[in-house]
Parts: C-alpha cells; structure tokens; sequence
C-alpha cells in the first residue's frame, strides 16, 4: 500500500525535522534513497519549484514529492502526512503552554537539536556540492553502515562552480542583491544553465 | 461551523501569499491577523512564531494551529493547518503536472541543470544561517560536526541523529546546570 507508506514516512518527516521547510531536506533524501521512488537530483528540481511558488516551503516538497511517488492522492496524503504531527504537537504545547516554555529539559533537548538540525543539512549540502558542481556521490555497499567510497559521474563542472561562485557572492556579500528573492536567482539560473547548455543537450 | 471556515480561509489567504516560508511568513501574517481581523496581539502572535520554530515541523503549520485553536479549539487548529496548506496543494500539483510533460525537452534540461547550481547555493546558504543560530559554544560545534560527518558518512536514517543529540543536549546541559 503506497498511501500508508507515503503517509508514514512524511509523519516520520514533520515529527523529527526541526527548523522548518529546508530541515525536511535531510528526510526527504533519505526517503529517495530507501524507497528508490526518485533521485536527488529529481529532488533538487523539486525544491527549486517549492521555492518559487508561493506556500511554506516544507509544504509545496511535500505536495511535490508526494504527487511525484503517487499523483494527486500521493500529493494529499503526503501533506496530511507530515502537517498531522505538527497539529498533535501544537496542541499539546499549548495546552502546557506555560510549562512547557519554563520546562529545563526541552530547553536542554534544543541546546542539542538545534546544532544536529544543522548538520543534517549540512550533509545535505555537501551531497548537492558533490552531485551537481563536482559530479560524484558518496556510495554505500549493501547492508554496510559506512560509506564504501566515492562514484564519479563525470568530471568538474567548471562553469558551474563559476556560476555558484558569482551565487554566493550575489547573495551573501553585494549590498543590492542579497536582500532579493531567492527566486530572482533561480530565474537567472534557468536562463544561464538554457543559453550555456548546462545539461549538455 | 462559520468560524471554522473563517479559519480555514484565513490561513488560506496566508499561504498563498507566503514566499519562501519561514521569516517571510510574519509580516503577512501581523498584516491579516493582527491587523485586519485582530485574533491575536503582536507579542502573542511572536511567542507563537517563536515556539513553532522550536518545536519540531513546518513553522507556518504550527503557528497556524496555535492560533486556530485558540479561537476554536481542536476543530479551529485543524481547520486553521488545512488552511494554510491549501494553496500549495493546488499550486504545486497543477505545476508539477505541467512541468512532467515538458521535462524531456532540452531547453527545459538545461534550464534545470543551471537551477541546481542555484539550489547549491541556497542550501550552502541555508546551512551557514542554522549554522551561526545553532553554534554557540565548543559542544554545539561539536555536535554539529559529529553530525555533519555522520550523516554523510553512515547509512543511518536522520531521525536516529535527532534522537541522539535531543539526548545529548539534555545531558550536556544538564551537566552544567548541576556543576
């Protein structure tokens, strides 16, 4: 039954994840990989859609990812899927409301997930850094619990370490662009990835 | 029943005029809550915002829940959740329909191929902003690390990371608070 498989894994996905729609990626990764239902690099595209369209982020890769596995109804049972933990929680909390804000052991267990969240997607980072401008991924060895070494796809993509290169700069260090939205460079992307024919075809 | 669908209509609007989630989120929703309808006062509204960070899942959800069901209870929570997912569920499915009909077309190849170079940067961007909230001292680094390999190095699920690191923060805290 693919719905209650959908289901469970996008429960699993907004029970653990915290710190938003970019804190799913980790999982979402994950459930690609076990279930061979899509790629990363289908799951890249997908984050680039839920980015430029409006809605949370969170949401629109979990109608996406969802509505990719199992159209329409995978889309519906995906969302429900992953909102159903956060509605259970959000009740609790606020029926303790006071006591959960002034209760030391959450307040502790956040000292440790906050950092973990991050290196979550970290990793994430670093598998799309590898994948897309480097053209490698790490492997993993049937039922081995560490990575069997490095697959190379094809050789560095030059001009796309230039592109993410003028990216970074664009966003993070000229006063004029990095307050635009993030869509503004992924239009840009497109644009530049059509006349330099990035996917070679 | 009328408050209900006022909820649910409310947070639809919300959505569709979210961009990208997260920080983007709170001036619309200080425009349509606080403003417009008056449901909720501004402190109120950013202690909400701020527990639904914390707590684990998609911010506007939370924060859509607290206030639903302030108003109207269990049914008001849910009413406001389903609200504010509403538009992505249609947006995203119309979109992703479309795009799956085009994907075998060159142009629409290599546009996306220059999008993931986009999408790179976003998350490297995405990390470096966790990253300067999260780290705040030698043991949260240290987590940080110990996860960042972790992850990329063993075939372990990331709910196994949560888990073991909400337990490290309770005792490494826990240490200090009694030393």
């Amino acid at each position: 039954m693919i719905y209650l498989r959908l289901f469970y894994e996008f429960f699993k996905t907004g029970l653990f994840a915290v710190g938003g729609g970019m804190a799913t990626l980790p999982f979402l990764k994950a459930i690609g990989e076990s279930t061979g239902w899509y790629t990363y690099s289908d799951l890249l595209n997908m984050l680039a859609v839920s980015e430029s369209t409006p809605g949370p982020i969170g949401i629109n890769m979990a109608t996406y990812v969802g509505f990719t596995v199992a159209g329409f109804p995978g889309a519906l049972v995906a969302t429900l899927g992953e909102v159903t933990p956060c509605i259970i929680i959000i009740l609790i909390v606020a029926a303790v409301l006071k006591s959960f804000r002034n209760n030391p052991y959450v307040d502790r267990a956040f000292y440790g997930l906050r950092p973990a969240s991050a290196g979550l997607i970290g990793a994430a980072a670093l598998a799309v850094v590898l994948e897309v401008l480097l053209r490698c991924s790490i492997y993993f060895e049937e039922g081995a619990l560490l990575a069997g070494g490095l697959h190379r796809s094809g050789g560095v993509h030059i001009w796309g370490v230039a592109l993410a290169v003028v990216l970074y700069v664009l966003t993070n260090h000229v006063k004029v662009t990095k307050k635009l939205h993030p869509i503004v460079f992924i239009i840009a992307s497109a644009v530049i990835g059509v006349v330099f024919r990035f996917a070679g075809v | 029943m009328k408050e209900l669908i006022e909820l649910f209509t409310a947070f639809a609007r919300v959505g569709v005029m979210t961009f990208g989630g997260g920080y983007a989120m709170l001036p619309i929703l200080q425009r349509e809550l606080v403003e417009n309808r008056g449901w909720v006062e501004d402190e109120e509204l950013m202690d909400y915002f701020a527990i639904g960070q914390c707590t684990p899942g998609i911010i506007a959800v939370n924060t859509a829940t607290f206030i639903g069901q302030k108003r109207k209870g269990i049914l008001g929570g849910i009413a406001a959740s389903l609200g504010v997912v509403f538009p992505s569920l249609v947006i995203i499915t119309l979109l992703a329909g479309l795009i799956s009909n085009f994907a075998h077309l060159p142009w629409v190849k290599n546009a996306f191929a220059g999008i993931q170079v986009c999408v790179c940067v976003l998350i490297f961007n995405a990390t470096v902003k966790l990253l300067k909230k999260a780290v705040i001292d030698r043991k949260t680094a240290g987590i940080f690390l110990l996860v960042l390999l972790g992850s990329t190095l063993l075939d372990l699920s990331p709910v196994v990371f949560v888990v073991l690191s909400a337990f490290a923060g309770i005792w490494l805290k826990g240490k200090e608070a009694s030393a």
